[in-house]
């Protein structure tokens, strides 16, 4: 589990604001995942110096610089191999990785995969609007295969990629889905996450406003709390994703699996790395 | 969508100062919403909108500082504490998605109203649920507060004209190709 102290100071969802504004579309919902991010931080009461927040690149990866926390904006898909290094090398830090469809489904894919299965002890938060958004609009691995645009005329016909099938097979311990319209029900997923142990895999349905407009507004209609509480049991979590809609929002499982963080060196100096260096 | 004034039941209060915490909280968060939604306007160059949003910050925390002085013996060691952050989005937080970098005054301004309404069906709510007669008082004295605020808010949306049709027409669009 990260280490969280015992409250000893109050914070509220403003301290963890930096003082850049952010450029994102008014109206895209990454707007209030940001705010979920600072909510879930007070909440917490995690000082913002025991924080750090790792992106990739995208929309949403542009969150570690709105933040006061440490902060990383990586490359393109990376942001999960950067925090597990941070993670093991650091495990004292709280460490928040963001990422979007493109960024963590497509370039990031494979470092998805692994990072559920080393289960280190990471919350990733992907905010998911279906469609590459900083780059003008191409489909991304959840665009659904029928959404036509000039760039994929009659749409792509590609099924999408199902994160949450995904997350679950390859082993992470705990799974939710979110919708950025409920700013307090992501900041409370976020906070779950932290909390459980292990690598925890928040999916965020949010909003693109300026490319997927007409499909997307509609999503606050459509998003509703999961019928089935969360389980522990990987078997009944596939047995509901079977059924999922892609709208239910909620956790929908928490595992017992141990992350994996292997023992510090004790001995370990920057010195010693010049011996390693040595030709 | 959640919302604590739209949640089916009215807000219980164990104690006023429980009931002053969730209304400072309320106006503290609307303030900083605002704040927020005058930010991206900002960035985008609606300056127009980005001045009504800052100005109806301003409100809120005028309105917050006069909860706050009407509480002043009421509230546990000046704090807000009871209000859960992780809570649903109080009655006069604007959504984050009603925003469209080219909005009107008006679009704006009906927004804001919109959320005063809201404020004062959560007010009256909490008057009607209260057992404790002066929680009721002080929340009908809140929806009156908020009344007074939607009378203002058509004060000030009386001072623009009908949007033009084409107000979301942008000579340079995001969007790449058509």
């Amino acid at each position: 589990m990260n280490m969280i102290p015992a409250a000893a100071k109050e914070f509220k969802p403003a301290d963890y604001k930096s003082s850049v504004k952010p450029v994102w579309c008014p109206g895209c919902g990454d707007h209030s995942v940001l705010l979920a991010f600072q909510r879930a931080l007070a909440e917490l009461a995690l000082p913002p110096e025991q924080v750090a927040v790792i992106s990739g690149i995208g929309c949403s990866s542009r969150i570690p610089v709105y933040t006061n926390c440490y902060g990383f904006h990586g490359v393109h898909g990376r942001s999960l191999a950067l925090a597990s290094g941070l993670k093991v090398a650091r495990p004292d830090l709280t460490v928040l990785v963001a990422s979007g469809d493109g960024d963590g489904f497509s370039i990031g894919g494979n470092h998805f995969l692994h990072a559920c299965r080393r289960n280190i002890d990471l919350t990733y938060v992907v905010m998911d609007n279906r469609i590459y958004g900083m780059t003008k609009g191409q489909p991304s691995p959840t665009t659904e295969p029928d959404w036509d645009t000039a760039i994929a005329p009659g749409g792509t016909g590609l099924s999408p990629f199902h994160p949450l099938v995904i997350a679950l097979a390859s082993g992470a311990n705990f799974i939710a889905r979110g919708f950025s319209g409920d700013v307090g029900g992501c900041a409370k997923l976020i906070v779950e996450a932290v909390r459980t142990p292990g690598f925890s895999f928040v999916q965020i349905l949010s909003p693109c406003v300026t490319f997927r407009s007409d499909q997307q507004k509609g999503w606050k209609t459509l998003v509703h709390n999961a019928i089935v509480p969360e389980t522990d049991d990987p078997a009944r979590a596939a047995r509901r994703l079977m059924t999922d809609d892609g709208f239910n929002v909620g956790v929908l499982y928490r595992g017992k699996r141990q992350p994996y963080q292997p023992k510090p060196l004790a001995d370990l100096a920057p010195s010693c790395l010049e011996s390693e260096f040595a030709i | 969508m959640t919302n604590a004034a739209q949640s089916d039941q009215p807000p219980k209060f164990e104690s006023i100062a429980d009931f002053f915490a969730q209304a400072l909280a309320i106006e503290v968060e609307a303030a900083e919403r605002y704040t927020l939604l005058a930010d991206q306007m900002e960035v985008h160059n609606n300056k127009e909108i980005a001045a009504i949003f800052r100005k109806m910050a301003l409100i809120e925390g005028e309105h917050r500082e006069e909860i706050a002085r009407r509480a002043r013996n009421a509230l546990v060691a000046g704090r807000t504490a009871t209000f859960s952050w992780t809570g649903p989005d109080g009655p006069e937080a604007t959504e984050f998605g009603q925003l469209h970098y080219l909005m009107t005054p008006r679009q704006a301004l009906r927004l804001a109203r919109f959320n005063e309404e809201r404020a004062v069906k959560y007010f009256e709510a909490v008057a009607e649920a209260a057992t404790d007669p002066v929680i009721a008082a002080f929340a009908k004295e809140m929806a009156q507060d908020e009344r007074n605020h939607v009378v203002w808010v058509d004060q000030w949306l009386a001072q623009f004209g009908a949007d033009d049709p084409s107000w979301d027409e942008d000579p340079d669009p995001p969007v790449y190709s058509e």
